[in-house]
């Protein structure tokens, strides 16, 4: 592993197989647990319909991945279609990361959880439906399986087997280098104010 | 080359090109409690200020009471974060609208209300449905927290362009379908991420010849075919809705603005990415049977089988949604009796809307099984539902008429359902668990949302029409 606090570059863990399409955000996290004003303490509530039998959380469902001993400790997330859609809520990608998931390996992600996910240096990796199919066998087969995941060669690997995966250049790079956003934008302080000094007056 | 509406208000928003990714302007940014006092928090740990607080304006609308206008009516947790926004608006110069001011509402109705939104403008606001304000040809999507405090700090935004989609919808829309039927319609044809990655146009007859309050209804739920942005080239009937409103621009400036906000359409020739074409006449009233938007039928039609969907994916997700939401293949909506009625979001809490379940509302009682709840999307819309007496309407047939905010459609509040209950609702999201944990969600139009109320099951809204 060499994850530094600042960016991400690999990771190795086990994964929880989460084997469904459409798993929305609302899911992640549901609304009764968005009041909060900081960003800190959303893990104990992911998943908390699936993952829990009664409203307080003190039954877990043994039929839920998380839950599964063989899954504990798991530290990457194996989902299929559009996972994260729905609501805008990044309350979802932070009780991901709260909980232990360093990344989420999925057929697709909605647009804005995606973005979501880079900002919080949760990493979303798209494999090709072929690809997941591989990945969620060698998982139901070997539960302790370790998968690593390689941003710099755009990489998941296990065993043997590899699978290439596309990432946008300007995602990659923040990843990595987990850059301050605001702080590089602010330096283009001088071009915003230029650009607003052109805008017209009913603006 | 042929330019279409979304590459002309793009480029006219990009400040700077950063490798594969543009920085671009952003015109308007609305703010509410649930997603912003994290990005407070990080501005004031950095001790930054925000850049444009004249180009910022807040709401409370998620977390609040629908019963009574006290700040902590729904416990203190709530009242922490509306506080919060209070303390954070007032702290960083934000123009606010609180709980009981007049023209409080959800974002996304008190916004275009007030003219804060206009033709070429980029929007954003820490809320996926933030798609509604593409009906005024504003380029408008929903952002996270860590966007939010971008945008407060810079007024700008890191992007990638968006792939375009072009949805067409031909022809005159049928007697008793709505603007709701025709995105449920869209979104059941191209599928609940058909759209992902891209920022849709609607086009054709059966859009231009919708209303303001009709277009948002259609590109409010544009996310809900995972598409960027939603966008309505604007017309006359944009112009003219925005003409005289609090913050659209007045006389020469008017000339200026609106002789801009013309050129604003797709040239002739211009290449979408991908192109969908819909014939009005063939929508019925629609209505969900599943637990995504996609999972859409007719009123007319059966609840489908796992076996009418060849994907591998798609059958397994209507297994599961059967499940979930207590459904045999086959049966008949017609047969299915409701226990819960929400009128009312920012996909339908808009007057028209309450007029259109005001019509039908007044043809029949709520039925003794049912529990019907109507909840304007403003303190302007409450105020011109009274003055017109639908009020008055809604109360004698057996309906709750509430207070303005987002309400039932996802329960920040207590406006929350049960296990079992089973919900017609005028709402844009009917996932697992959205109103209530177990709770089962069915999205349909107002007139379908107030006919179900009456009927105590689905009823056909065409069979009420006089």
């Amino acid at each position: 592993m060499s994850e530094t606090q600042l960016g991400f570059s690999q990771h190795t863990g086990i994964a929880a197989p989460l084997d469904q399409a459409n798993v929305d955000t609302d899911q992640i996290i549901p609304k009764q647990f968005l009041t909060g004003v900081t960003r800190a303490g959303y893990g104990k509530h992911l998943f908390h319909d699936w993952r829990y039998l009664d409203l307080e959380e003190k039954q877990p469902n043994p039929d839920f991945s998380l839950n599964k001993p063989e899954h504990k400790g798991a530290s990457i997330l194996l989902a299929r279609e559009n996972f994260g859609c729905g609501s805008s809520r990044e309350h979802a990608p932070w009780a991901l990361a709260d909980f232990g998931f360093k990344t989420v390996i999925a057929t697709s992600f909605a647009d804005i959880f995606y973005g979501n996910c880079i900002n919080n240096q949760l990493v979303p990796v798209a494999l090709s439906s072929a690809q997941m199919d591989t990945l969620f066998a060698a998982v139901s087969n070997d539960p302790t399986l370790k998968i690593t995941v390689d941003l710099p060669s755009q990489t998941v690997s296990f065993n043997d087997t590899q699978l290439a995966f596309d990432i946008a250049e300007h995602h990659k790079n923040n990843l990595l280098k987990g850059l301050d956003a605001i702080g590089q934008t602010l330096e283009l302080t001088d071009a915003i104010t230029a650009f607003e000094g052109k805008q017209p007056a009913w603006l | 080359m042929a330019k279409t509406l979304y590459d002309k208000v793009w480029q006219a928003h990009v400040i700077d090109q950063i490798g594969d990714d543009s920085l671009i302007y952003i015109d308007r940014h609305l703010i509410h409690e649930v997603t912003s006092p994290q990005a407070f928090a990080g501005l004031n740990e950095k001790g930054r200020k925000v850049r444009r607080p004249d180009r910022t304006v807040g709401t409370m609308d998620h977390s609040i009471s629908t019963r009574s206008l006290a700040i902590d009516a729904c416990g203190p947790q709530n009242a922490l974060q509306l506080n919060t926004l209070a303390k954070n608006c007032e702290e960083h110069g934000i123009k606010l609208y609180p709980v009981g001011h007049q023209k409080q509402g959800i974002v996304h109705v008190m916004g275009p209300e007030l003219g804060l939104i206009q033709p070429g403008m980029t929007v954003v606001c820490g809320d996926s449905h933030t798609a509604t304000h593409g009906a005024f040809g504003a380029l408008a999507f929903g952002i996270g927290t860590s966007q939010v405090e971008h945008v407060l700090a810079t007024q700008t935004l890191k992007q990638s362009r968006a792939k375009s989609m072009l949805i067409k919808v031909n022809g005159t829309l049928p007697v008793g379908i709505t603007a709701k039927d025709i995105i449920l319609a869209i979104i059941g044809k191209i599928g609940h991420a058909g759209a992902t990655g891209h920022v849709i146009e609607y086009a054709g007859e059966a859009i231009t010849g919708l209303t303001m309050e009709e277009r948002m209804t259609v590109c409010n739920m544009s996310i809900e075919a995972g598409a960027k942005a939603g966008l309505i080239a604007p017309d006359e009937t944009t112009f003219e809705y925005l003409k005289g409103r609090e913050y659209a621009p007045e006389g020469s400036t008017w000339d200026d603005a609106l002789a801009y906000w013309k050129t604003l359409y797709t040239e002739e020739g211009a290449q979408f990415d991908s192109v969908v074409e819909l014939d009005a006449a063939d929508i019925a009233p629609q209505v969900t049977w599943g637990t995504n938007p996609g999972q859409v039928i007719g009123v007319d039609a059966p609840v489908p089988a796992p076996d009418d969907f060849n994907d591998p994916i798609e059958k397994e997700s209507a297994v599961k949604a059967l499940a979930y939401m207590g459904l045999q293949p086959g049966e008949k909506l017609a047969d299915i009796a409701v226990n819960h009625v929400f009128i009312g979001s920012c996909t339908n809490g808009r007057i028209e809307d309450l007029r259109a379940a005001a019509h039908i509302a007044k043809q029949g009682k709520v039925a003794d099984s049912v529990t019907a709840i109507v909840v304007p999307g403003s303190g302007n819309v409450k105020k011109q539902a009274e003055a017109e007496g639908l009020d008055k309407i809604f109360l004698d047939a057996g309906f709750e008429w509430r207070l303005p905010g987002c309400s039932m459609c996802l329960g920040m509040n207590d406006d929350n359902l049960e296990v079992g209950d089973r919900c017609a609702s005028t709402s844009n999201r009917n996932f697992e668990g959205r109103q209530g944990r177990g709770a089962r969600t069915h999205l349909v139009s107002p007139a379908m949302a107030a006919a179900a109320a009456i009927s105590g099951k689905f009823a056909d809204v065409r069979d009420y029409q006089e």
